[in-house]
């Protein structure tokens, strides 16, 4: 911190805090513009989103540097911050700051007035949830974390009620803000028990103590529990599908694309740096609940209705296959084998960073979708390529990564996560090796689930014809919201092309946490991304893209050059049926029932079907969520039970109240001697 | 990258292109005289794919250019397919671009752009067909992700030429859990490239149709591209499931005067190999649709335990 005064001699960790200040202080800017929707959407935002981009590079340039520690005189008389920057800091700096320059981008073209919160407060709020999370990720001690977090949360809290005059948003807040805050128990007592009664909450302290296996599991457990509620793994997952519908989009996109992944850092953070050794029941433990989660998450999103519920429970099922890597890191690790375990995380950080594109991506694709159109509903849309062709091709490239189709972000992950499970056989353990190729099938399934739930949403909202007529009047995105976009699609892009160059990224990361990378083998092989060896596997999307492109181009060419390119416009053919609407397409409804019929044990589903001598013939579908039902409506109604009982305390008159309080006195004497 | 693998890849590609037509045709056939019929001429396929091409394509007024971009798409990703799979020699150029797994996720991308496509046009047998294709999409697609990995844990690698390879030199044998596997790989072949009993590509009656209703829209070109893509896809898999099954045959970068010997024999293999297909659709009805889980489910459990039985008895 010398050279505090001198910009061209600062550590990019004070950069990193000058980029949590700036945008601290855009927010503030925000405060003094409070209605004048032009100057914060149009300066401000932009320059949240050029700051974004500095965090981007600075982080990117430190992963190959030596951690760096700073101490702020901040906070309580005694009691400083500390922050450290880190290869694993620095990763997820670098995930956040390239997401959120596209998001802030697109939000600069999005925001309108009359929603809710007035601009200039959303403004402030925004940039104080982006700057928080940049310090959860650099905080180096237990006081600094917690407040981070905490902001955190309280920041997307608000983000998520800006439109607070309607009741079911802020029901969906206060339900977010419960599950936030009793994780973040969960998260303060794993950092009391990682001190170890030293009372020094420093992660550097509690680096240094060796905890004895029970207590390190109960830090664990603990910490699971916490990261666990944030990031959404059932049962936890509740306030996932219904906050992330509720919020604005841009920052629905935020919380889904950069915030879970704090979650994910928090998890990482605790389980392979401050805790030195892994149990190896940790790791089936992970991967257990990842796996669910996945399962879970995916066969629900491939159901809904709503597009932005959908998106959600794809959150939750991505989400779940980035626990289940770790897990897998974790149980490699536990029994030493490092390459393995290193694979492993590889593909749960690529998956960390394609998932914050392609997921950002989508959600601000359906903001633009409500914005042009006003529905959220799939069963009221279609047709829109023909109207908003930006945002259909640009959510197109999310669409096809979030379904992990080669050649594009999401595929990259899988394949690596695929790979770490085909080559377990060799755990000294035999019944974890025979659970292993079960655990690869549940991978697969949820994988080409996830294809048919994105064809869903693509082919529902931007393919076929409009169901409603007012759907021809959709306006086109406008410039800013296609920029924001275009930067999170090429993210999607890149990443799928480049998948050399980014593992030579994260192989600091894994070097780190658990001493191994995969960078030098990956490097050795020019375009091919070569996990272990190139006999065992091999995968180039450079010369797969260029072999999709070579020959599309051939084959258009020759069949012009031999043939003709002659074309006649006609109305659809349809089996020469003449009489058909928009109302015969399938609607997002009937494309979930196969999924609803065949994994009918998943939902708590309430039908309401017509008889055939019905005048009005009504059908309606409400898929329900057994989590709700079996462990939230029983506590819930035990809360009320238990307030309404102590409400009976309450009488309203001022007798009875000093009476309690000449008891509470008498009982405290009582007890209390001296 | 050697000058004699490079003419392995092309000489791949261009009997993948010439030859799929004749497999359907050659399908057709057998089907047609074990069913008592007059069969239509060996070489049907290609005179239907050269009045395609000679057609104008009439399109949808309001199709968007997803549409008639999907056929080129289509047929480069089932090219590609074809070119990765080591049908003729290991020796192969492209192949360590593309493993098991990009290979399976190469006909999901396909399969993703038909569907999408089939919803473009927005009529009721369009997404009706797209909906039936994802559904036996996303069974199929685990099902042979599981029988690719029971045949790469034998030499560790997802790697098909390694996998080829590794399995062309092993003892003549009845290996368990490659028989579990080649079993479900049948099911799913069958189901993957529209066959009784899942599908009927001689179909059109509109509510049991599934491919059929795909591509319902399309005329002219774009029908004969897809047309085509669908026959170097059954293409594809048969050469798939030979060079997993019965590797026997097939040319290696040492032994580069086998490439001679590898074209008869495969073409003895895959004639064999319709024969089979044209016996088992004329054996077999047509199932209801909600069956198809219950027939996929059955391949993937098979799958997942030819490789259990691998990891647990090691053969």
């Amino acid at each position: 911190m010398a050279g505090l005064l001198d910009p061209g001699r600062w550590l990019p960790l004070d950069w990193v805090l000058a980029v949590a200040a700036s945008w601290l202080l855009v927010g503030v800017l925000g405060l003094f513009a409070l209605r004048r929707l032009g100057w914060v959407a149009k300066v401000l935002f932009p320059a949240g989103g050029a700051i974004a981009l500095g965090l981007f590079a600075v982080a990117g340039a430190t992963m190959f540097s030596a951690p760096q520690h700073a101490v702020l005189p901040l906070g309580l008389p005694g009691l400083p911050f500390h922050f450290r920057l880190d290869p694993l800091a620095g990763f997820f700096l670098m995930v956040i700051g390239a997401a959120s320059a596209g998001v802030s981008a697109f939000a600069a073209g999005y925001f309108r007035k009359g929603e809710g919160t007035p601009p200039g407060l959303l403004c402030f709020e925004y940039h104080l949830f982006l700057a928080s999370m940049t310090l959860v990720v650099v905080a180096d001690d237990a006081y600094a974390f917690m407040v981070m977090w905490e902001t955190m949360a309280l920041s997307s809290f608000f983000l998520v009620i800006a439109n607070h005059r309607i009741a079911e948003i802020r029901q969906a807040g206060y339900l977010y803000l419960l599950i936030a805050h009793v994780g973040a128990i969960g998260i303060l007592l794993a950092f009391g028990v990682l001190q170890a009664n030293t009372g020094d909450y420093t992660f550097a302290n509690m680096r240094a103590q060796q905890l004895a296996p029970f207590w390190g599991s109960v830090a664990f457990l603990l910490a699971l529990f916490g990261f666990g509620a944030k990031a959404g793994i059932v049962p936890l997952h509740v306030w996932l599908p219904e906050a992330h519908p509720a919020a604005p989009s841009p920052v629905s996109a935020l919380m889904s694309g950069v915030m879970l992944k704090t979650a994910i850092y928090g998890l990482l953070r605790v389980t392979f740096d401050l805790l030195h050794v892994q149990l190896w029941w940790w790791g089936v433990l992970l991967l257990a609940l990842g796996l669910a989660t996945a399962v879970f998450g995916i066969v629900f999103a491939a159901v809904q209705v709503d597009m932005k519920r959908l998106l959600a429970y794809s959150s939750i099922e991505n989400i779940g296959l980035v626990f289940a890597g770790i897990g897998l890191a974790v149980l490699f690790s536990a029994y030493g084998m490092k390459p393995m375990s290193a694979l492993a995380l590889t593909a749960a950080l690529y998956h960390v960073a394609s998932h914050a594109f392609f997921k950002s991506l989508l959600f601000v694709g359906t903001g633009s979708v409500l914005h042009a159109t006003g529905q959220r509903s799939l069963g009221k849309l279609g047709g829109l390529i023909r109207y908003m062709p930006w945002v259909a091709w640009l959510t197109l490239v999310g669409t096809l990564a979030s379904a992990g189709l080669p050649p594009l972000g999401g595929f990259v992950s899988e394949w690596l996560l695929l790979q770490s499970f085909l080559f377990t056989p060799g755990l000294p353990s035999s019944f974890l090796n025979m659970l292993i190729p079960v655990v690869a099938a549940l991978i697969a399934l949820v994988a080409a689930l996830s294809g048919y739930t994105m064809v869903k949403f693509f082919g529902v909202i931007f393919l076929g014809q409009p169901r409603e007529e007012h759907l021809v009047g959709a306006h086109r995105a406008g410039g800013w919201e296609r920029g924001g976009m275009l930067w999170l699609a090429l993210g999607c892009v890149a990443l799928g092309l480049l998948p050399v160059q980014f593992i030579q990224l994260i192989d600091n990361v894994t070097r780190q946490l658990v001493g191994f990378g995969l960078g030098r083998t990956a490097a050795g092989s020019g375009w091919l991304l070569v996990p272990v060896d190139i006999e065992r596997a091999s995968y180039g999307p450079v010369v797969f893209l260029v072999g999709l492109a070579a020959s599309f181009a051939l084959a258009f060419l020759l069949v012009r050059r031999l043939y003709h390119g002659r074309l006649r416009r006609a109305a659809p053919w349809d089996c020469g049926y003449p009489w058909q609407t928009a109302r015969m397409q399938d609607t997002a409804e009937g494309f979930g029932q196969p999924i609803r019929q065949i994994f009918e044990p998943f939902f708590r589903m309430q039908r309401e079907l017509p008889s055939p001598f019905d005048r009005e013939p009504r059908y309606r579908v409400v898929v329900g969520d057994h989590f709700w039902h079996w462990i939230y409506q029983p506590v819930a109604d035990l809360v009320e039970r238990l307030s309404r009982w102590i409400g009976r305390l309450q009488q309203g008159r001022i007798a009875v109240y000093l009476l309690y309080s000449f008891l509470t006195l008498v009982g405290v004497l009582l007890v209390v001697r001296r | 990258m050697s000058v004699l693998g490079s003419l392995s890849q092309l000489l791949e590609i261009v009997v993948a292109l010439l030859l799929a037509p004749l497999l359907v045709g050659w399908v057709n056939q057998w089907r047609a005289w074990l069913q008592n019929k007059s069969a239509p001429g060996l070489l049907q396929p290609y005179r239907v794919l050269h009045k395609l091409f000679n057609k104008e394509s009439v399109v949808a007024q309001h199709a968007s250019p997803l549409f008639r971009s999907a056929p080129y798409i289509v047929f480069s990703c089932m090219l590609l397919a074809s070119a990765i799979i080591p049908t003729l020699s290991t020796d192969l150029p492209l192949a360590p671009a593309a493993d098991a797994i990009a290979l399976v996720g190469l006909f999901a991308l396909a399969r993703v752009f038909m569907s999408l496509a089939a919803m473009d046009v927005g009529t009721a047998f369009g997404t009706m067909g797209a909906r039936r294709e994802m559904l036996i999409g996303f069974l199929a697609e685990p099902a042979l992700l599981m029988v690719l990995f029971s045949a790469s844990l034998i030499p560790k690698s997802t790697s098909l030429a390694t996998i080829v390879e590794t399995l062309a030199h092993r003892d003549l044998a009845i290996y368990p859990s490659l028989a579990f596997a080649g079993v479900a790989f049948t099911m799913i072949s069958l189901a993957e490239n529209a066959r009784v009993p899942v599908d009927n590509p001689a179909t059109h009656l509109e509510l049991t149709m599934i491919h059929e209703a795909l591509i319902l829209e399309y005329s002219g070109r774009h029908l004969a591209l897809l047309e085509w893509a669908a026959s170097l896809k059954l293409f594809a898999y048969s050469c798939l499931g030979l060079a997993l099954f019965l590797p026997w045959g097939v040319a290696e970068a040492h032994a580069p005067l086998t490439l001679v010997l590898a074209l008869p024999v495969l073409v003895l293999k895959l004639a064999t190999g319709g024969i089979v297909l044209a016996f088992m659709e004329t054996a077999n009805a047509k199932m209801r649709i909600f069956r198809v889980p219950e027939f996929l489910g059955t391949a993937f459990l098979l799958a997942v335990i030819g490789v259990l039985v691998y990891i647990l008895l090691g053969v």
